[in-house]
């Protein structure tokens, strides 16, 4: 019940986030992004802010935990290596980013725009995480060789 | 920069932050967007429903800011980009490990190394792309 509870509470401040930062507007993003041209520092400043709440509670209150409050294993990677993988997967979603203005978060929270644009995205997406999924292997294999 | 937002941005900002914490805190699970869809798509046991309620949270905070007047921006182009888009964006935050949220916030937190370099080299490729896209025509 408490694991309910905290994930619809975090998902609606999240979506909150996403929304009154107003990284729901891919043009608002694609400014970020267009640093030669009228370019519009905000999604920095969003990360800033973000980074500003979640980096002391994590070091101050979460890190020496042994477990969640809810008695859980923290299920953060304990993979510390830099892989062709992470390089390459990061490249490829950078390409996507900057074709759109449009990241995983900023899709979900705009659910309810009605764009069909922004329903095309999420669908694509699904799509290129099932197309992963079902070649991860692949990669794990080249890159860890 | 006339665009910039600052108190907005920060603000929302914040409100990321406190999503993640709360979420590690709690739960021990890592905010990170692309990774709580990718679960919803290979359900684990126990696993499934704490997904969908985040997503769902996300999905339905608009109806919260309604009252502010607040609204969402419609989103329009060409429909291929945003296909094409999709599949680079979902394909690559699976190989990648996490997207803007995990590797950017969450993993930036805890200093992360290889969260610093995949955040650093998504926004440099994403600018480069935007680049060619609007200053030099290509794409």
């Amino acid at each position: 019940m408490l694991n309910a509870i905290i994930a619809l509470i975090s998902g609606i401040l999240f979506g909150t986030g996403m929304i009154v930062s107003n990284m729901v507007d891919p043009t608002k993003v694609i400014n970020f992004l267009d640093i030669t041209g009228h370019w519009d520092p905000s999604l920095a400043v969003v990360i800033i802010g973000a980074l500003a709440v979640f980096t002391p509670c994590y070091h101050l209150f979460i890190k020496q935990r042994r477990h969640a409050i809810n008695g859980k294993e923290f299920n953060w990677t304990k993979n510390t290596k830099v892989d062709g993988k992470l390089l390459l997967g990061a490249t490829i979603f950078g390409i996507g980013w900057g074709l759109v203005g449009i990241c995983p978060g900023p899709s979900i929270s705009s659910i309810g725009n009605g764009s069909i644009s922004t329903y095309l995205f999420i669908a694509s997406m699904l799509c290129g995480m099932a197309i992963a999924n079902l070649n991860i292997n692949i990669f794990n294999k080249k890159c860890s060789s | 920069m006339e665009n910039f937002t600052p108190w907005t941005s920060l603000l929302g900002g914040a409100l990321l932050g406190l999503s993640a914490v709360l979420l590690m805190l709690f739960s021990g699970k890592v905010a990170g967007i692309s990774g709580i869809l990718n679960g919803l798509l290979t359900p684990k046991k126990d696993d499934f429903l704490w997904r969908f309620l985040f997503i769902l949270g996300m999905a339905s905070s608009i109806l919260l800011l309604v009252p502010f007047s607040i609204e969402l921006p419609t989103v329009s182009g060409q429909p291929l980009a945003f296909i094409i888009g999709g599949l680079l964006v979902g394909f690559g935050t699976r190989l990648g490990n996490g997207c803007t949220s995990g590797h950017g916030i969450v993993g930036i937190g805890r200093f992360s190394k290889r969260s610093i370099i995949a955040t650093c080299l998504f926004i440099s490729v994403a600018a480069l792309v935007v680049f060619l896209r609007l200053h030099v025509g290509a794409l």
